[in-house]
């Protein structure tokens, strides 16, 4: 499976809330909803863990390593950042 | 009822029977899992480090793919999620934390240590990396960067830690001893003292 992003592509994670609308299984952390970072290494092809939870047939989605600065998610930290592994399907282009 | 015909052992015996049947794992597949199981722990990645610090073709290696390094050092890394391995011995600090749950490289460090499962570890590594690295003693070089790793999907991540000064011409088996859990997550730093 060829990556969709490359690295150095600036992406936001999708201020989506699906836990709000009934049972789901997600591995996107709600504190980097809607959060820009920049992807750093794509990490492979994985079953959807959304799907595998329920049993449900699982479709390929894309694994991102994704750099996120601190500050843009903890609005009293100055400096340092994050890196966290977040599926294709949660990245969108950067407003 | 004897003690042999306790419910949950026959669940487990008819289970057993259900995976070879279906092909699925035979006895000597879940024999295999267990001493997989049971041999993991920190001492483990601790031999993967050690043989990083004397060995620079090896380093690199353990850099790119932390599965494969494992492999060659004889850690079957069969059915375990991929390893990634983060670097502490360049300019930035990484610290592993999982928010979501407990991920943790257990074919290379074995359980994780209760504070890593910790409702407060969790929530404070992400957000207050440095005020937990203080609670730990470890004092990084003034200035040095700190990158928490959220390990939320399908990696599992260790840090190599730096190697500690005056341990010139140590064999890896002194290094290896040196060593610890916390060194591999990234909230402590080994030591020689």
């Amino acid at each position: 499976m060829t990556p969709l992003l490359e690295p150095g592509h600036t992406v936001r994670v999708r201020d989506d809330w699906p836990e709000a609308h009934g049972p789901v299984h997600l591995r996107t952390p709600h504190y980097l909803r809607g959060v820009s970072g920049r992807v750093e290494r794509y990490l492979g092809s994985f079953p959807n863990p959304e799907d595998l939870a329920f049993g449900r047939t699982p479709r390929p989605v894309q694994l991102y390593h994704v750099a996120f600065e601190a500050g843009a998610i903890w609005p009293e930290v100055a400096e340092g950042g994050l890196l966290v592994e977040i599926y294709g399907h949660w990245l969108e282009p950067s407003p | 009822m004897s003690l042999d015909e306790i419910e949950s052992e026959r669940l487990l015996g008819a289970l057993r029977q259900v995976l070879a049947d279906k092909g699925i794992a035979t006895a000597r597949d879940i024999a295999e899992q267990i001493t997989q199981t049971e041999t993991a722990s920190p001492a483990q990645g601790a031999r993967l480090v050690a043989r990083a610090w004397v060995d620079d073709t090896f380093r690199a290696l353990m850099l790119r793919d932390g599965t494969m390094a494992a492999e060659t050092m004889g850690i079957s890394m069969r059915g375990a999620p991929p390893l990634g391995v983060l670097d502490n011995t360049g300019p930035v600090h990484h610290l592993v934390v999982c928010t979501l749950c407990s991920c943790y490289p257990r074919a290379v460090l074995g359980y994780p240590p209760f504070w890593f499962k910790s409702a407060a570890y969790r929530a404070r590594a992400v957000r207050d990396p440095r005020g937990v690295l203080a609670e730990w003693n470890t004092v990084l070089p003034e200035g040095t960067p700190i990158r928490v790793v959220d390990s939320t999907a399908d990696y599992r991540w260790m840090v190599l830690p730096r190697r500690p000064a005056g341990t010139g011409g140590w064999s890896e088996e002194r290094l290896a001893v040196l060593v610890r859990e916390g060194d591999m997550v990234g909230v402590t730093c080994p030591t020689a003292g």
